[in-house]
């Protein structure tokens, strides 16, 4: 079940991936931007000019139209980054562990503003910037807490490999979280006080469409935002990865030496910086003269 | 090329010479390594002995409860509670006292060497997840012979009578699904920095459904109306929550041992 | 039959290579010798060995096993004498002992048979954070041949003993103990009389490794250097 990488005996080094890879990331970033950018110009001129107004919120409903697939696609960004943990934990593919912290990253990211969002519904439609009888809101705190401490407890973790599978291990158990959570609240709230905001289920026509769409913008724009920080992180990684193999080719031309002694010393970090592929080119370049 | 070339096995007769080199003896030992039952047993009276020697977890959570009673008397300025406000105190104190017990659950493992000494046994790692979640329930149930008793001495005013058998319900569901996140949380907080506060950041929001559905099933319970019994529906939240983690954090837990 | 063999095996923390490209192969019943500074590599390479640290490249074969994937076959069968003794201070020599027997399913009569052999029945009894640094180390090695283990993993099994413990412990231990083992050693001399194959590890690269006949004391002198 476990991939462990295998030489055979007496190769010199492994094939350097091809700059392609560089590639597999950035590829179609440009096109998906353009798309994010048009769905979302398209959204917002529905929500303002086809939608048509509430009767009892006014204008202010509009801000359902971001709010809610704000959290809808926060949390099955959470979910996602329990799924690509487990994928993780399975592959031994520290690609899929920088995937799941882009994910969680990027989820709690928009879990607050969806909590701002809400609460500003709340103080325009209750009067009060918190309400805990709206459940979505309620949980979303819960969830929002939890979530923040993922990077604390990365950063509390100083060896690489291990910190990436404590942090699937995490957030495989944050994910089935956040659906139960869900659960619970629903159950704690329901019976007590009608929904504040409003159900999302017998919408008109024209709302409903304007929300799809709105869902659709969030999630793209969820999508694009992951794989610019994907790219930048693994373009980052790369680059460590050339200057290490740069550093020790230096430091095997000089006295027969350590081939420890040129690696550099690098600030512990909560995010993963490593990919699979870096530290096999490394080993070829830092041999000993002997 | 590479400075590791193979040393022929034929170095080895030649160095036999050397000094008497008896054959293996014929073994007296014949290890049979034990089932899941029987690691878990193992365990767990390791885990129990070691906390009768060091007393080091349940006075402590126990002390914390009664304590954290007279505060509330202090800080809520009533000689009696009851209802919501009743099961709410009850609740907050074993959860907070719980999280004391599992700052402590594997401090004695990654100080003294015992996961190491564990994982070279031939034994299916997934026991020292039962086991340490068994000895955490087992010092929470001896956490509540204290703690309930001391609630309905200091401040709760409808008295226990009917209500006990539902509370011990709810109790025991609701203890499980602490055991079952406590162990899955002190594992993955113990060996890092700063990892009793870690610990606790972690384990109060994953215990939040718990909280629900203990405090909401145990208000009835402790009014002075006398409900009957919890209502289901918090008891099948609590069994969900409870099968859920218990089996997520069965099969993650293995992850967390290894290197 | 070969006990253990290494082709390219690796192993880093992080950035850092703990272990880089180490090959040898070691015979059942032989002594492999492992020396090298501090921070070499070791206490790694013996973990590796032990199973606690998976290899991230290359062949790991113990015992006929290949590791990470079938290192459940091997656990039962190697004993680790490392830095740590792994043992619970509150609980006595005895129980600490009886508790590895359970994990191993060994009997207790086996127990007490290495309590004596190590001279350590009369303080059996006592928690074991009341004992000197000796007489942890006699426990210690008491638990790791508990199993009666094919391959011995020792990290300077014979540092914290006095003349008279070490001659306590090795008939259980040592050459005439019949069991593969794995020595690391910082004792050039009695190191390589014991050997019948020397390791020398510099920065977590084999710098040496050969047959012990074939070694001076002063090539593994160089390697402190």
């Amino acid at each position: 079940m476990q991939s462990s990488s295998r030489h055979p005996a007496g190769s010199p080094h492994t094939k350097p991936r091809r700059g392609g890879d560089f590639g597999s990331y950035g590829r179609g970033l440009p096109a998906l931007s353009i798309a994010t950018v048009v769905v979302i110009t398209v959204t917002l001129a529905l929500v303002f000019f086809y939608a048509p107004l509430e009767a009892e919120q006014g204008f202010l409903q509009k801000i359902f139209y971001v709010h809610v697939p704000l959290a809808i696609i926060a949390l099955c960004g959470f979910v996602l980054g329990g799924v690509f943990g487990a994928v993780h934990l399975r592959t031994r593919d520290s690609r899929w562990d920088m995937r799941s912290y882009v994910a969680i990253h990027m989820s709690l990211i928009f879990a607050v503003a969806a909590l701002i969002t809400g609460s500003i519904w709340a103080k325009g439609s209750w009067g009060h910037w918190w309400v805990w009888s709206e459940p979505t809101l309620v949980s979303f705190l819960i969830v929002f807490l939890l979530y923040a401490t993922y990077q604390p407890l990365r950063f509390a973790i100083e060896d690489p490999e291990r910190q990436a599978r404590y942090a699937s291990v995490f957030a495989i158990t944050a994910g089935a979280f956040v659906p139960m959570n869900f659960i619970a609240v629903r159950l704690s709230t329901a019976y007590l006080h009608p929904r504040v905001l409003g159900s999302t289920s017998n919408l008109p026509p024209r709302m409903a469409f304007t929300f799809l769409m709105s869902l659709f913008g969030m999630a793209l724009l969820f999508a694009t935002l992951c794989k610019y920080e994907l790219t930048a992180k693994h373009a980052r990684a790369q680059l460590r990865a050339l200057r290490r193999q740069a550093d020790a080719r230096a430091g095997a031309h000089s006295s027969a030496g350590w081939a420890g002694g040129a690696q550099r010393r690098r600030p512990r970090s909560a995010a993963p910086t490593q990919l699979p592929a870096t530290r096999m080119s490394a080993r070829a370049a830092g041999r000993p003269g002997s | 090329m590479s400075a590791g070339t193979d040393v022929p096995v034929s170095a080895g007769t030649e160095a036999r010479s050397r000094g008497e080199r008896r054959a293996p003896p014929s073994s007296s030992v014949r290890p049979d390594p034990p089932g899941l039952a029987a690691t878990v047993a193992a365990l767990l009276r390791k885990e129990l002995l070691v906390e009768l020697r060091t007393l080091e977890s349940v006075p402590g959570m126990s002390l914390f409860a009664v304590t954290t009673f007279v505060v509330f008397h202090f800080a809520l300025n009533r000689n009696s509670v009851e209802g919501d406000l009743a099961s709410g105190i009850l609740w907050v104190t074993l959860l907070f006292a719980a999280i004391l017990g599992v700052n402590r659950l594997f401090v004695a493992d990654a100080e003294e060497g015992g996961f190491d000494g564990f994982l070279l046994a031939p034994v299916d790692r997934s026991a020292m997840f039962v086991s340490k979640a068994l000895a955490l329930l087992a010092y929470l149930v001896v956490l509540e012979l204290v703690a309930v008793p001391a609630f309905s001495l200091l401040l709760l005013g409808p008295s226990l009578g009917q209500a006990l058998p539902g509370l011990l319900a709810v109790l025991a569901l609701g203890d499980i699904g602490v055991a079952v996140i406590g162990t899955l949380v002190a594992a993955l907080a113990v060996r890092t920095r700063a990892r009793d506060l870690l610990g606790a950041l972690l384990a109060l929001p994953l215990l939040v459904p718990v909280v629900i559905g203990g405090a909401r099933a145990t208000a009835p319970l402790f009014s002075l109306t006398h409900a009957t019994g919890p209502a289901v529906r918090w008891l099948l939240t609590l069994g969900l929550y409870d099968l859920v983690f218990g089996l997520i954090a069965f099969a993650l837990f293995d992850f967390l041992l290894e290197d | 039959m070969t006990a253990l063999l290494l082709e390219g095996l690796a192993r880093h923390f992080g950035e850092r290579e703990a272990l880089g490209d180490v090959s040898l192969s070691l015979g059942e019943g032989q002594t492999l010798v492992v020396f090298g500074p501090n921070g070499a590599g070791k206490s790694t390479l013996l973990r590796v060995l032990a199973t606690l640290l998976r290899p991230h490249a290359g062949q790991v074969r113990v015992l006929g096993s290949e590791l990470p994937q079938e290192a459940w076959a091997v656990r039962g069968r190697i004993g680790l004498l490392g830095h740590e003794p792994l043992l619970y201070r509150q609980l006595s020599a005895r129980e600490n002992l009886r508790f590895h027997a359970r994990l191993h399913g060994v009997g207790e009569t086996r127990v007490e048979e290495l309590l004596a052999a190590v001279a350590m029945t009369d303080r059996s009894s006592e928690a074991v954070r009341t004992l000197s640094r000796g007489m942890l180390q006699r426990v210690a090695v008491a638990r790791a041949v508990l199993h009666d283990p094919e391959l011995l993993l020792l990290d300077e099994p014979y540092a914290n003993l006095d003349p008279a413990a070490v001659e306590l412990v090795r008939p259980l231990i040592g050459a005439t103990s019949g069991h593969t083992r794995v020595i690391c050693s910082h004792d050039p001399s009695g190191g390589l009389a014991e050997a019948d194959v020397v390791l020398g590890l510099r920065a977590g690269r084999v710098a040496l490794v050969a047959a012990a006949h074939d070694v001076q004391p002063d090539a593994i002198a160089e390697l402190y250097r």
